[in-house]
């Protein structure tokens, strides 16, 4: 039930404070996690961005986001959503320059894609 | 003479069709996709000169600030994630107007009349180095801290769960308990 093939491993965090992703056709999605193997002594095994089917750097994340908004009808661009489905063990340094190229873009809502923590009462 | 067709024993059919059924509705999942949700700042424009910005007196910003080992400086203590959402809570709420929590300004409010608004802003900065799932953590306590501080209040005045209440309710306690969590511009820094 997913629409691109990944590429990267990504395990998202955990979290308690979550939010549903309510219309689906609205949302576009970053991947970033460390290559799959068969790609590894191409891509190397550094965390990296995957947009769409393919790896890409943080100066295609500009493009992609135009891309998506001129897929869309003109009345819902304001309300699209970029979900960033990164891996945990990821560092923040890959994620902030993407987090700048965003605010570049003008794609100010995000949504940081995470598990449902299972509470201890 | 008439022969007859040899018919195919379709007795089973139904059952076999169910136990398909069955067996691709328990294996399907659907992924619902969930998340914390956050707004980025906008690009500040580029003439701006830095020292531009009002100052913000230091009882009114939550320092929080997280290493490259994954470790927490809030408010210059070393803290575990775990004691984070209670102290951002005390922070945001200040119930005994302590002078070195935040001030507060008064302000009329739907429903509630005057109430004192905080004027408190939660500072987060990370290291280049840090976890992603660190960061999460820290961001989804910070934000528990302020959906709890609103639910209390949402119990105290309205008997009802925040989420339960309708726009305006919420508009005022939104008011109250505004969601200020502001991320460190990203600082170009050699060394390390």
């Amino acid at each position: 039930m997913r629409e691109v093939t990944l590429k990267v491993k990504v395990t998202v965090p955990e979290a308690t404070e979550l939010s549903k992703l309510e219309k689906k056709s609205l949302v576009s999605y970053i991947y970033v996690g460390t290559p799959h193997k068969q790609f590894q002594n191409v891509f190397g095994s550094e965390p990296r961005i995957q947009l769409n089917d393919q790896f890409a750097n943080t100066t295609d994340i500009l493009d992609y986001i135009t891309a998506e908004r001129e897929a869309r009808d003109e009345a819902e661009v304001p309300f699209m959503i970029t979900s960033l489905k990164v891996d945990e063990f990821t560092k923040m340094g890959i994620v902030t320059d993407i987090k700048q190229e965003l605010r570049k873009a003008s794609a100010l809502h995000i949504n940081y894609s995470s598990r449902k923590k299972a509470t201890v009462e | 003479m008439a022969r007859k067709i040899p018919e195919i024993p379709a007795a089973s059919l139904a059952d076999i069709a169910f136990m398909l059924l069955i067996f691709f509705l328990v294996t399907t999942t659907m992924d619902v996709d969930s998340g914390l949700e956050r707004r980025l700042p906008p690009m500040p424009p580029e003439e701006q000169p830095e020292d531009d910005m009002p100052p913000i007196k230091e009882r009114n910003v939550f320092v929080v600030l997280v290493n490259a080992n994954n470790q927490l400086l809030v408010e210059g203590e070393i803290t575990r994630v775990d004691d984070l959402r209670e102290k951002a809570k005390e922070f945001m709420a200040n119930p005994y107007d302590n002078e070195n929590l935040p001030e507060k300004t008064p302000k009329e409010v739907a429903y509630f009349g005057q109430v004192g608004i905080t004027k408190g802003v939660i500072s987060l900065r990370n290291d280049v180095g840090t976890q992603y799932g660190t960061y999460i953590a820290v961001q989804n306590e910070l934000v528990g801290a302020i959906n709890d501080l609103r639910e209390e209040l949402a119990k105290q005045k309205f008997g009802k769960s925040y989420e339960k209440l309708d726009k305006d309710q919420q508009d005022a306690i939104k008011e109250i308990y505004p969601s200020r969590i502001s991320e460190a511009e990203p600082k170009k820094v050699g060394g390390n």
